[in-house]
């Protein structure tokens, strides 16, 4: 049970920061498209993401918070050698998190300037959490191209936000804005395939050991359907929103769940790569996790409450489901 | 410029800034979680009208302070491993599990349904939005349960062993039910009503000064400042156990609060004085004859150790002038709100003159919890975890210049934030004022 402990929480912080990528993905992303778009249908657009924002941006606390608690010690090497993109996103986020409350309580003349903090906020925040991965991928090296890789990165995960983001409006929002945000999501998916690519590139040239585990033979095959299925999900989400550019179709959910798949996907493939490793080939699991009473006191509480978070949470985004109303409270 | 230069004092600066502009919005959501409950209840009676209406304006409020209280939380919680790796990894067994409750019990419950609560209306039942009102209030308690379950274990720790240099649970009741504990959360919550209070009685003051007269505003009025009458001497009440209990457990913070530099039987209440490290001793003294000796120990002639006679102890000025500021908060409220109360019961609101005092004691509560966490936290030092982990040894080796950068960022972002929250908050009083005039046309 011992041994387990550590590959749980492991597991379980996977879920939490993939959780997150997705659910405040697709609000960051509606962050990012925010400037396209005029007055009327940014209120739509944020209204849109209103009742579900904060508890979104909650998995990555628990994702953060899964590090500290179950692997105190890959806690301070990670963040530590993060320092600056994690201060840049935190204060992307603050800059969101209160722009979207101040936006419709301030006086109405700073309602712009709110507006642009929230675009700058979502960007900060997208930017860096890509370049945080980029550096994590590289096991934190420094120099001119690992900045430039993990700048790449960064760069992509913003169009992977937006991706998400703007197939999220298809399911939200009215035809007029449906078929612009279907063009967003086109552009935004080539974007995203590029940091897929990226990434699947950059991950086995770092280290030989994940090279090896890719590419013996017998696994190779079995692993070809990540990139197989990775590809499908493109071409079938690149067609579907074309149709959607041009006439309003049935099934509006379809390219979100393509973009909800590419996620899933590559963190599968990301995951598979790491292991057993939190930091690359410098610290296991094991070696970073906290102590066993500790781990198994805090497991209880995540069995008991983690099946009624998510109970919730699905009953929350039932509440509401379909096309948002007007952001006004009561 | 060397202070720029010290990477340890750069990120206690930091973490004080980030704890300080923090805890300004649990410390309001806590109590309002509860006081909006009550205005829903009594917004479902036959003539419950003005409590929709007080729901309405004040929800606001929560959000608001909910999205501020949220993003600097994040920014806390990812501040254990930038600034002061050493914490997790020496304690981590213990504040990791405690850290993850808070989140897996409190936050996402609060969270989600702050949502239902904001925008439900018409999208739930009636009773699945007092339901969510409900959840909101339990999540935010909860929050606060877990939070203070681990800084009292940070000042008064208990129910661990120490194997090989790291903390491991012995009895996780004992960790979170720790000697501090029950006096610290009971202070907490009772702190978060008064700001609460004086928050509502400030802001309805503000509104009727304006020369509203909606029944609106008359309930919020009245809500505010019973709430802080009945709840001031209680919470004087908490504060001298505390301080009692403060004394058994942290005898050198006592010291510090009082400046008592050499062990003393029936000491001196010092109501002012000026402490000097340097020569350790208190310049430009007013005491009281054995009233710190009574107050603490409840004897006239009890012993109180003094500093001189602690190896290490917290810096003296610091500490004694935020007990003070505290204390005489407190003493400005019971005196106001009993005041204002008593007129409130007499003759149905208090006076223009006491109605100006609410308004100018509007955020008196983040006042006196400000100075409060300073005495309790600077009270702590040189120690992180009380006898356990000193602060230096928990600090990240992350060069002086990044910290610079990120905190001098931080700040500036607090600064815009915190005048940005004032002033939209006396902004919504303002156009909840004017809205309410015309759809009631008193």
């Amino acid at each position: 049970m011992d041994q387990a402990l550590p590959l749980i929480f492991m597991g379980l912080m996977g879920v939490a920061m993939l959780a997150y990528v997705v659910l405040d993905g697709f609000d960051l992303g509606v962050g990012l498209l925010l400037p396209l778009v005029d007055d009327a249908d940014k209120d739509r657009m944020i209204a849109s993401i209103g009742p579900f924002w904060d508890a979104n941006e909650t998995w990555l606390v628990l994702g953060a918070g899964i590090l500290l608690v179950a692997f105190p010690h890959a806690h301070g090497v990670v963040l530590t050698a993060l320092y600056l993109p994690v201060a840049f996103m935190l204060i992307g986020l603050i800059l969101r998190g209160v722009a979207f409350d101040f936006r419709v309580k301030a006086h109405a003349d700073h309602k712009a300037l709110w507006n642009r903090a929230f675009v700058a906020g979502s960007a900060l925040a997208a930017f860096a959490q890509g370049f945080m991965l980029g550096k994590y991928i590289l096991g934190f090296a420094g120099g001119l191209w690992p900045f430039l890789f993990a700048t790449l990165i960064g760069l992509c995960l913003m169009a992977g936000y937006a991706l998400l983001g703007a197939t999220w409006l298809l399911m939200k929002t009215g035809p007029a804005l449906k078929q612009r945000a279907a063009g967003w999501a086109r552009r935004a998916l080539w974007g995203t395939a590029l940091g897929l690519a990226a990434v699947s590139v950059a991950t086995p040239l770092v280290s030989e050991r994940i090279f090896d585990k890719w590419f013996a033979m017998p696994e190779f095959i079995l692993l070809l359907q990540v990139p197989l299925a990775t590809a499908v999900l493109l071409l079938v989400a690149d067609r579907r929103l074309k149709r959607l550019c041009q006439q309003d179709l049935p099934r509006p959910w379809e390219p979100f769940a393509c973009a909800v798949g590419l996620f899933v996907l590559a963190a599968i493939g990301l995951a598979y790569s790491l292991y057993p490793y939190l930091v690359v080939d410098r610290l296991t699991a094991w070696q970073a996790a906290a102590a066993p009473e500790s781990l198994k006191f805090i497991l209880v509480g995540v069995v008991i409450t983690l099946p009624a978070i998510i109970a919730y949470t699905v009953y929350v985004y039932r509440v509401f489901w379909g096309e948002a109303g007007e952001l006004r409270y009561e | 410029m060397s202070a720029l230069a010290d990477p340890l004092l750069l990120a206690r600066l930091q973490f004080a800034a980030n704890i300080s502009f923090h805890i300004l919005f649990p410390s309001i959501n806590m109590a309002l979680a509860w006081v909006l409950l009550y205005f829903k209840l009594r917004g479902r009676a036959n003539d419950g009208a003005r409590w929709q209406a007080a729901y309405g304006t004040w929800v606001k409020v929560f959000a608001l302070s909910f999205a501020l209280g949220v993003v600097s939380g994040v920014t806390m919680s990812f501040q254990f491993g930038t600034n002061w790796p050493g914490y997790m990894q020496r304690v981590g067994n213990i504040a990791g599990p405690l850290l993850g409750y808070e989140v897996l019990t409190a936050f996402f419950l609060e969270a989600t349904f702050l949502g239902v609560m904001l925008f439900g209306r018409g999208r739930v039942s009636e009773r699945m939005h007092l339901l969510a009102t409900v959840l909101v209030a339990v999540g935010t308690s909860l929050s606060a349960f877990w939070i203070l379950a681990l800084n009292s274990w940070m000042q008064t720790p208990a129910g661990y062993v120490m194997i090989d240099g790291q903390a491991h649970a012995a009895s996780w009741w004992a960790v979170i039910f720790n000697p501090s504990f029950p006096y610290r959360l009971t202070h907490m919550l009772l702190a978060s009503g008064l700001t609460v209070a004086f928050l509502l009685a400030g802001l309805s003051s503000y509104r009727r000064l304006r020369g509203e007269r909606s029944t609106e505003v008359a309930a919020t009025l009245r809500t505010g400042v019973l709430l802080a009458a009945a709840l001031i001497p209680v919470q004087i009440f908490i504060g001298d156990l505390h301080g009692l209990n403060t004394l058994e457990h942290q005898p050198a913070k006592i010291a510090a609060m009082e400046a008592i530099w050499d062990t003393e039987r029936g000491a001196d209440l010092r109501l002012f004085a000026w402490p000097d490290e340097r020569t350790r001793s208190n310049r430009f003294e007013i005491t009281i004859p054995d009233a710190a000796s009574l107050i603490l120990t409840h004897h006239w002639n009890g012993e109180l150790r003094g500093l001189n006679s602690f190896p290490d102890h917290p810096p003296v000025a610091p500490l004694f002038f935020a007990f003070r500021i505290m204390v005489g908060v407190g003493l400005l409220m019971l005196a106001v709100s009993w005041l204002a109360a008593w007129q409130t019961l007499r003759r149905g609101e208090p006076t223009a003159l006491v109605q100006r005092g609410l308004l100018v004691m509007t955020f008196s509560g983040w006042l006196a919890v400000l100075a409060g966490w300073y005495t309790t936290e600077i009270g702590r030092q040189p120690w992180l975890v009380y006898g356990v982990l000193k602060t230096a040894d928990a600090a990240s080796d992350v060069p002086a210049s990044m910290i610079a950068l990120s905190l001098g960022l931080y700040l500036t972002l607090y600064a815009v934030l915190i005048v940005a929250y004032v002033w939209v908050l006396f902004y919504m009083a303002r156009k909840a004022g004017t809205a309410q005039g015309t759809v009631e046309g008193v």
